[in-house]
């Protein structure tokens, strides 16, 4: 099967400091792949440059075969590629809605929208409120309020909805649980399964190696700036993961590809 | 659906209510969320209560529609630069060259048709296009070399003076010079009457000018755009924002806002006079924004605010002129006024704190 999302050789340097060091990855359709790896590994680079985030030294970025140069996250959006960030990427002041559709606003039809360029709000506070209440996320009561009038576990579960709706290719998650309640943490998980079951794959970068060994159907682990390994969950434990990632052992099977 | 692990096998027994807090909100409390969701609120009400302080203070005299629509007059140019501030503002920058800008437009209009002898069109695209151009050039300084705001427009304010200066020998253009080859210069000088109160096209200008920013700032994807780079350019960049363009075009529809003010100064001032350059026309725009109620800090604040910061500054001047008082009181109050804003502002943000 041909990866949906693949890179290869893909290099990073922020001054003396080397974050991606001839990096590979590949997403398989359909799939849930975790990535794992210690505290500057190379983690969020690596996914920073699938995003469009960061555009690597070197290397390729294939999405469904074709060679993609995304020079900012807008290309990377546009070719179907949809991310939640660690520090999310909400602007507090605007509210709910505006959030969920910036860059993407939908307008209004006929003259209004195309000669006075007038948004339709009420079209995306309704797919808005469609949209989190189908995630059954959390319990807003004013699709209008301002995001920093949230709490963390709303917030979050504002840049998830986001993403979740518009992402038609691969959705990347950065930690998608790290603020979230026992309760709200279940059902991202929930989300993301969800999200699988409409066909799209999922990147899942995370710490929880419970959340990560329950839902992930490949695990990438990254060490020093390069793919370690890929490995089985079901074939390994969580502590042969937290062994690789750290150094502590070197595993036997790692999967070439 | 996803295997819960043991210790979350007790979930499908949790409560499922949406939580319920008791409403013990002060009455202090409801109006900073109030005033949190209302921003233009403050302005306005400081406003209102001006008004109704000199009116009880002179009667009649102070509270007529002459004296009222005169400070509209007055306020109309500052007014306009207050509007393209303010854009800059949202965005987390500053604009302190917006005063020269206006000024060198307004000496190339005049120059066009009193030195050059060209039709009055050809003087008002001129005039637009340098201030235009000038924007357009703090624009690309700040977001493609990534200077402060601060230091590009001091440069430019000092650079567009000098221009100014140099270009027009300091030669001030009569009215009558300028009438003479063209009326179009005057136009928003025009005024008509309604009953007692007398309205100049400048005023109107002014109005429509926030009418239309006020719908492009809450209705347009454009508009949204701003506060977002304003309020987080990190954020804004990735969720898919181009942040460079759009502040690139926020400074360069600033430019164009001031080449606006410039054809209503002309209208309002009659002759077009070089060293007006050194009127600190920034500060007053930056002053009626901040008034106003928009942060400095960027992303937050109503155009309409704006607006009234512009008629507070205006109100108080005529007001404390009938009062006979010493104008430096006018300037100790303003600086009242600014500080209390700003204190406003950093009280009403603590209601998501």
């Amino acid at each position: 099967m041909e990866p949906i999302l693949s890179a290869r050789g893909l290099v990073k340097r922020y001054g003396r400091v080397t974050a991606l060091d001839h990096a590979d990855f590949d997403l398989m359709p359909g799939e849930i792949l975790a990535v794992i790896g210690d505290n500057g590994a190379g983690k969020s680079t690596l996914i920073k440059a699938l995003c469009g985030a960061v555009n690597p030294d070197e290397g390729e970025i294939r999405l469904e075969g074709q060679v993609m140069n995304f020079t900012n996250p807008m290309q990377a959006r546009n070719a179907g590629i949809e991310t939640v960030y660690q520090n999310l990427a909400l602007s507090p002041a605007l509210s709910i809605s505006d959030n969920m559709f910036l860059g993407r606003e939908i307008r209004k039809k006929g003259l209004a929208g195309s000669v006075l360029r007038m948004l339709d709000r009420g079209a995306m506070e309704k797919r808005a409120r469609d949209k989190l209440s189908e995630l059954g996320l959390m319990t807003i009561q004013n699709i209008s309020q301002a995001v920093e009038t949230l709490s963390g576990g709303q917030r979050q579960g504002v840049a998830v909805a986001r993403a979740a709706a518009f992402g038609s290719k691969v959705v990347i998650m950065d930690e998608p649980t790290a603020a979230l309640g026992v309760k709200e943490s279940r059902r991202v998980l929930e989300l993301i399964l969800d999200v699988k079951k409409r066909g799209i794959p999922i990147i899942l970068i995370s710490h929880n190696m419970p959340h990560v060994f329950e839902v992930a159907d490949r695990v990438h682990i990254h060490r020093l700036g390069r793919r370690l390994a890929v490995i089985n969950p079901k074939e390994h434990s969580m502590s042969d993961a937290v062994a690789y990632m750290t150094g502590a052992k070197v595993p036997e099977g790692a999967v070439a590809a | 659906m996803s295997q819960p692990q043991e210790f979350e096998k007790v979930l499908t027994g949790s409560v499922t209510t949406v939580a319920q807090f008791e409403d013990h909100k002060s009455g202090l409390k409801r109006l900073q969320h109030f005033l949190h969701s209302s921003p233009a609120m403050v302005p306005l009400i400081v406003l209102l209560a001006l008004i109704l302080f000199f009116g009880i203070a002179k009667g009649e005299k102070f509270f007529s529609a002459y004296t009222l629509t005169l400070i509209m007059q007055q306020v109309a140019v500052v007014g306009i630069l207050a509007a393209a501030q303010t854009l800059v503002v949202l965005t987390a920058g500053i604009d302190l060259a917006i005063g020269v800008i206006m000024v060198l437009s307004f000496v190339i209009m005049g120059n066009m048709v009193v030195s050059y002898g060209m039709p009055a069109g050809v003087a008002l695209i001129a005039g637009f296009l340098v201030a235009g151009f000038c924007g357009w050039v703090n624009g690309f300084l700040v977001s493609k070399l990534k200077l402060p705001p601060f230091i590009v427009t001091l440069g430019t304010w000092n650079i567009i003076m000098a221009i100014c200066l140099i270009y027009s020998e300091n030669a001030t253009m009569r009215e009558a010079d300028v009438t003479a080859a063209t009326p179009w210069l005057h136009i928003f000088g025009i005024s008509f009457k309604i009953g007692p109160a007398v309205v100049t096209l400048g005023v109107l200008a002014m109005i429509g000018l926030y009418v239309v920013l006020w719908y492009m700032l809450n209705y347009t994807a454009f508009g949204r755009h701003i506060y977002a780079v304003g309020d987080d350019p990190d954020a804004a960049e990735l969720a898919g924002i181009r942040t460079s363009k759009v502040l690139t075009a926020t400074y360069t529809l600033a430019g164009l806002i001031a080449g606006l003010a410039a054809w209503v100064s002309i209208g309002r001032n009659g002759s077009i006079s070089p060293s007006t350059v050194v009127t600190d026309f920034n500060l007053q725009a930056i002053t009626a924004a901040v008034i106003g109620g928009i942060s400095l800090f960027g992303g937050r604040g109503s155009i309409l605010g704006v607006l009234f910061g512009t008629l507070i500054v205006g109100v108080m001047s005529m007001g404390l002129n009938m009062l006979n008082a010493d104008p430096q009181w006018k300037v100790l109050l303003t600086g009242v006024l600014i500080i209390g804003a700003v204190a406003i502002d950093q009280w009403i943000r603590k209601v998501s704190g």
